[in-house]
């Protein structure tokens, strides 16, 4: 069971939102990176997110460029899973692949600040704030398998292969 | 019951019948980088416990984003890149040479691969015929080690196009007004596949820009036929011997078709910040700019420095708007050099990038300053997307970009052409 606070967005974060191309000379130094995660959508997102948050989002989340620094940032700022109604390709798969959950669902019934709570394995949302309950869309299952072992290069580790 | 394009290449590369929805685990024909991708994916490649690359003689590396290097961090990631080719045999494709993108339309894709790069617009190989598209570091580098990546085979949308192209309109304006159509995720997971004798007629160079920007609508592949232009094209290339006929079956299926009469378009601006916040360029007529950037993996080729050097030939850029050109590789440079395109437009007044990606990811070179708006060329106009999240993003034509500069606010290109 996840449990953490939503931290509410709109449609078309692109990855450009999340990490700028401007900070491109810090993508090898990823802690002063994280610093500036989703600074164009939100400037102080960083000082208030807690580990275990989540990000909610609406349509379209992570379109763009296939910057894995994108997914890797939300990860690193402590994001325990994002929601949105939709995302984009390059960015689902990249967060899959860092073990970092995308659930799809309809997330108008939460607000930002609310207390959620996520169980993956029944696929539920809780929204312990208003009482409002959702489910998600199922993970491909070639997905779910990279997600439940950590990501797809710790899954590369122990399979040394695709086991699809 | 037939293929589309995208289950044909993928069927044969994975030796399954792949249809839309199925996983497949497909052969990769080329695997590449670039500079600011580059060093995660090396990362993941090591702590995945690869010791070696797949195909070491189809793996490229190329220094294209930050190029001369701005700052010594990213000198040493472009160290890091060096140093990785010669312990691999990588091939190493270093500054000067050019945009990624280009370089593998030039020289490297063929119809019916299968290419994957660490960059969301490796979808430009589609103008090939090629099933291209970007991935992230993770995927890059297991594709690196293993020669192949997994795949869920894509439904595909047909964009049938039709008809001639008015004069001052073309290639990008027919890409804008159809991601304006159906939106920055009207294909999100999906194969657009293009079709009709106005895409018969296209030259490899506008098929790349189509193909180009088909993430834009976030597809996760845009492909044309490999037909008589894609031959020809390859044998000035000089690698004729690429060359197979790759089309779809005429009894294909597809989830969607959309028709295009593309003798109506007008020339199409994206606004800021959305790609699909599109406009005939009439609406946006005296909206001052302050810099036009031509080039990018969009539009940074011959065909598109031809349209911009005609439209400047012998004129001067408005005083109060800065003119930036960075040509897409040392053969367009060597190319518009020679057709003398540079010199007209130094003497326009541009200033001329080395070969590379310029100012389009605002990662240097021409970040604007606040409330300062850019017509671009390039693909791309979110907030922030050219280093100063005050400034503005247009994104246009070759022809609307010069137009623009002329006059220093958006321009119709008829009404100087």
């Amino acid at each position: 069971m996840l449990r953490g606070r939503a931290f509410k967005f709109g449609d078309s974060i692109s990855t450009d939102h999340i990490i700028p191309g401007r900070y491109a000379h810090l993508r090898s130094n990823l802690p002063e990176l994280a610093k500036h995660v989703l600074e164009d959508a939100d400037p102080i997102f960083v000082s208030k997110v807690k580990a275990g948050d989540f990000i909610v989002a609406s349509n379209n989340f992570g379109l763009g460029s296939s910057r894995e620094h994108a997914p890797l940032v939300i990860k690193m700022a402590g994001v325990s899973a994002i929601l949105a109604k939709s995302v984009a390709r390059i960015f689902f798969r990249n967060a899959i692949n860092l073990g970092l959950p995308v659930l799809i669902c309809d997330t108008d019934g939460i607000n930002d600040g609310d207390e959620l709570e996520i169980d993956l394995a029944a696929g539920t949302v809780k929204d312990v704030t208003n009482g409002n309950q959702f489910t998600f869309g199922r993970i491909p299952k070639v997905m779910l398998r990279i997600l439940d072992e950590g990501g797809l290069i710790s899954y590369i580790q122990k399979h040394g292969d695709f086991q699809l | 019951m037939g293929k589309t394009l995208a289950e044909k290449i993928l069927s044969k590369k994975s030796g399954n019948d792949a249809r839309a929805g199925d996983i497949v685990i497909a052969e990769v024909d080329l695997v590449f980088v670039q500079d600011t991708t580059g060093p995660l994916t090396i990362r993941q490649f090591q702590s995945g416990g690869f010791k070696r690359l797949a195909n070491p003689q189809k793996t490229v590396l190329f220094v294209d984003h930050a190029v001369p290097s701005p700052s010594h961090s990213l000198s040493n990631d472009h160290l890091f890149l060096r140093r990785f080719a010669r312990e691999t045999g990588a091939i190493m494709s270093d500054l000067g040479e050019g945009v990624c993108h280009q370089l593998v339309g030039e020289s490297l894709a063929r119809p019916g691969d299968v290419v994957v790069g660490s960059d969301s617009h490796t979808v430009t190989a589609g103008g090939l015929g090629a099933f291209a598209t970007g991935m992230g570091s993770s995927d890059v580098a297991v594709a690196m080690g293993l020669g192949k990546t997994w795949f869920r085979v894509p439904e595909s949308i047909k964009i049938t196009a039709t008809g001639n192209f008015r004069k001052g309109v073309g290639a990008k304006d027919f890409i804008l007004h159809l991601i304006g159509q159906i939106g920055a995720d009207g294909a999100t997971y999906k194969a657009l596949e293009f079709s009709g004798d106005t895409v018969a007629a296209m030259s490899i160079s506008q098929r790349f820009t189509v193909a180009n920007m088909a993430v834009e609508a976030g597809a996760k592949v845009g492909l044309f036929p490999a037909d008589e232009t894609t031959r020809d094209y390859l044998t000035e290339q000089e690698r004729g011997d690429h060359y197979q006929p790759v089309f779809p079956d005429a009894d294909a299926v597809y989830e969607r078709t959309i028709n295009l009469n593309v003798a109506e378009l007008e020339p199409t601006v994206a606004k800021p910040h959305a790609v699909d916040d599109t406009a005939p360029v009439g609406e946006l007529k005296g909206t001052k700019i302050q810099q036009v950037f031509i080039g990018t993996c969009t539009n940074g080729r011959l065909e598109d420095l031809t349209v911009a050097a005609n439209i400047l030939k012998g004129k001067k850029c408005h005083p109060s708007t800065r003119l930036i050109v960075a040509p897409a590789s040392r053969q367009v440079l060597l190319e518009a050099i020679e057709a003398g395109y540079i010199q007209v437009l130094v003497e326009a007044g541009a200033v001329i990038l080395p070969t590379g990606c310029g100012p389009c990811l605002g990662l240097h070179q021409g970040v604007l300053g606040d409330g300062e708006a850019c017509l671009s060329t390039s693909n791309r106009n979110f907030k922030g997307r050219m280093g100063n999240p005050e400034s503005f993003v247009y994104l246009g034509s070759p022809a609307t970009a010069a137009a623009t500069a002329l006059t220093g606010e958006i321009t119709d290109p008829r009404e100087v052409i």
